[in-house]
């Protein structure tokens, strides 16, 4: 006799997977192909930033900032050297800061890029992928020919920034603001108006506004479900308040805006870029800070508009010249609560789908 | 001007003299002994057709990836990179041949030479050119479907005899979906059989002399290109080894040269549902006498090849239930109106020409 039942699927996606984005890793209950249950499990690539932040100055701890969030390591730099100058109380030349500014948005077109190119990637869109990485490469080419480095750039310092661009940077930057909207075109040709891409990605993984305010959800995805929030807006840090820009929303609240508003901030990002060339005073890049770091005793918090969400540090100084507590508060970390219960009830290919969406880079979710 | 359609003539006809030759070398050229021998020739030719197809076949899909990525592709081994295939067969060979723990061995091992062998079992009755089908079945379009069928089942033994769950998920997908397309593939070609009153792939080819039934079934050779497609699991449809999602499928346990045969089986499949295509819809070996008979069948299944390679690389991989809904509710009623159709363009025709 034989005994005949159904039961689900325990599925282990990653972290070995080409879907997860590197190091993430998911259990899924399967009912067929229709996901039941979801568990993530994160931490496999957990290498305990804040602990080894403990024992380093404050500014060796710069470069580790750089491994958060790999996509947009400008902006990983520019929340850790706020948080301290605010601790320390620095003002930085205007200068410094307008290069924080092109910097900083330099990294949020190229995050975005890399988040268009694996959304499509996971689709199996592999030329999309091939194109939107061509165009960031240049946005890496204007990266090395300033810090030496093309993906973990490390040239803010604490007190204003590690160098001046060269003189072939501006052209370059120049050339590639304005191709952008031709490059964002064909982006949408290639692969986003088309049908099936459409189909695989609109009214899928629905993200309520109620849920996402309650998940705490920030960035792109916060604002792809109808809540203008934006920490550039909302509390201007550094030089924001001095430019002309808004703040792409959708309502749509699925996969597909939460893809294309990537597309609407990159428009927004060359206007900030745009002001800023035309602004940028000439004056020295540093502050006079002095050689060794020894903040006041006293704990701050500061938060930017990292490319995926709301990035903040928490630094709590004893006196001495290395951190008593440092804290992050990732923002893809704290996104990736809404893929429990989102992903609920859909297939497993919409499952990868929806997590391309969300922009998770490893680095930063685990820490 | 003469000498050049001779020369033509005896081109279009060389594997036929060359065949002749071999049968005279027999005391009787009809004997068991003269058709066995020309069996087995017409056997290597054909192993020869599906192995020469994926060298070929590879190289160009990943030339014509770089193509449509903006990148090169392989350029390194060889001139403009054409040996690259040829190393990585040879790297294939060298890997280990690992069987996972709790894999049902026997179905696991026997599932790619299935999968390899079934191209070859199609493709023997394709004519590629006048005469020159290596089988000349009167079942020709019948027996090529159903054969081809075989391969859901090839597809299912690989995912289930791995024992890993996404080679599972990959051969659930994989039945769904070959069944699925399966009807209007075959309904598809139904119109052209209607037109001709034959099976026989060498008579539908022969009826083409005058116009090539594209331009009589137009409809028909959209929905078996795209019930093609998802035959062969190439993308858009190729859900069965999607590997963002369920890794490689039926394929993710395999290693070394089994994991090679499925490269070629995949490959000879794509040139198998070319291969119909070019007989059915655009008419075979019949061209314009300036070029022999197989060079225009080649060129033709080339052109299905690439095309097939072009929207691989630019289309995204469609969603699970649209592909559904694109088989039952899309291509089979439009394969059943092409059917009534044709039907009633034949009926018409009758009363008009008073057949």
């Amino acid at each position: 006799m034989t005994i005949e039942k159904t039961e689900e699927l325990l599925l282990n996606m990653g972290p070995q997977h080409p879907s997860m984005h590197g190091l993430f890793r998911m259990v899924v209950n399967l009912e067929g192909e229709t996901v039941t249950k979801l568990v993530p499990k994160v931490g496999y690539l957990h290498r305990g930033m804040e602990k080894l932040a403990e024992s380093r100055t404050y500014s060796q701890f710069i470069p580790y900032t750089d491994r958060l969030d790999y996509l947009a390591s400008p902006h990983n730099n520019w929340a850790y050297v706020l948080t301290v100058e605010k601790l320390m109380g620095v003002e930085i030349p205007e200068r410094a800061e307008y290069l924080r500014v092109i910097f900083g948005e330099l990294s949020r077109i190229a995050s975005h890029q890399v988040c268009i190119a694996s959304t499509a990637l996971d689709m199996a869109g592999w030329s999309l992928w091939s194109y939107a990485f061509r165009d960031r490469e240049r946005i890496c080419d204007m990266y090395e020919m300033t810090a030496g480095s093309r993906l973990t750039v490390n040239n803010m310092r604490i007190g204003g920034m590690s160098n001046e661009p060269p003189a072939e940077f501006w052209p370059a930057l120049q050339s590639f603001l304005d191709d952008t909207p031709e490059m964002l075109e064909e982006y949408y040709g290639m692969f986003f108006g088309n049908e099936i891409a459409q189909g695989r990605l609109k009214s899928v993984g629905i993200l309520s506004k109620e849920l996402a305010e309650n998940l705490s959800i920030t960035g792109p995805v916060l604002r792809a479900s109808g809540v203008s929030f934006d920490v550039r807006k909302a509390e201007p840090y550094s030089i924001y308040d001095r430019f002309d820009f808004d703040v792409p929303v959708r309502t749509g609240c699925d996969s597909y805006d939460r893809t294309i508003i990537r597309m609407d901030e990159i428009v927004e990002s060359i206007k900030i870029i745009k002001q800023a060339v035309r602004d940028i005073p000439e004056g020295p890049i540093m502050a006079k800070v002095p050689k060794v770091i020894k903040p006041p005793v006293g704990e701050v918090y500061h938060r930017v508009e990292n490319p995926k969400g709301e990035l903040g540090f928490y630094i709590v100084s004893d006196g001495t010249t290395k951190p008593a507590r440092v804290r992050i508060r990732p923002a893809t970390f704290i996104n990736l609560q809404m893929l429990p219960i989102v992903c609920l009830g859909w297939k497993i290919q919409d499952v990868v789908a929806i997590f391309a969406t969300l922009d998770a880079v490893l680095g930063e979710v685990d820490k | 001007m003469e000498t050049l359609s001779k020369l033509m003539k005896t081109l279009d006809n060389l594997f036929l003299i060359i065949a002749h030759f071999i049968r005279g070398l027999f005391a009787d050229p009809q004997s068991v002994w003269a058709n066995l021998t020309m069996s087995i020739i017409n056997f290597i030719i054909v192993v020869v057709i599906v192995v020469l197809a994926a060298l070929i076949l590879i190289l160009l899909e990943r030339k014509v990836a770089g193509w449509t990525s903006q990148r090169s592709g392989p350029n390194r081994l060889g001139p403009r990179g054409w040996f690259q295939t040829i190393a990585d067969a040879l790297k294939l060979m060298g890997k280990e041949d690992v069987t996972p723990a709790g894999a049902d061995k026997f179905i696991f091992k026997v599932a790619p030479m299935m999968i390899f062998s079934l191209p070859m079992m199609t493709l023997a009755v394709i004519p590629y050119g006048n005469g020159l089908a290596p089988i000349d079945l009167d079942l020709g379009i019948f027996y090529f479907l159903a054969v081809g069928a075989i391969s859901t089942v090839a597809f299912v033994m690989a995912g289930w005899g791995s024992n890993n769950k996404y080679s599972l998920l990959g051969a659930m997908r994989a039945v769904a979906q070959m069944i699925s397309y399966e009807i209007p593939l075959i309904f598809s070609l139904l119109g052209v059989v209607m037109i001709t009153q034959s099976f026989n792939l060498g008579v539908i080819v022969e009826k083409q002399a005058t116009v090539p039934f594209i331009l009589l079934q137009p409809l028909a050779f959209v929905i078996y290109i795209i019930a093609g497609l998802a035959e062969c699991n190439r993308a858009p449809f190729d859900l069965v080894e999607a590997d963002q999602e369920v890794v490689a499928g039926p394929f993710t346990e395999y290693t070394g040269l089994r994991w090679g045969l499925f490269f070629l089986g995949e490959y000879g499949n794509l040139t198998a549902m070319s291969a119909l295509a070019a007989t059915v819809f655009l008419g075979g070996w019949q061209g314009p006498a300036i070029l022999p008979g197989f060079v225009w069948f080649f060129m033709k299944v080339g052109i299905i090849i690439f095309f097939s390679m072009w929207v691989r690389w630019t289309f995204p991989r469609i969603r699970i239930d649209h592909l559904m809904h694109l088989a039952w509710k899309v291509l089979l009623p439009l394969s059943i109106l092409n059917i009534m159709l044709t039907g009633l363009g034949i009926y018409i025709y009758r009363l008009v020409m008073g057949g």
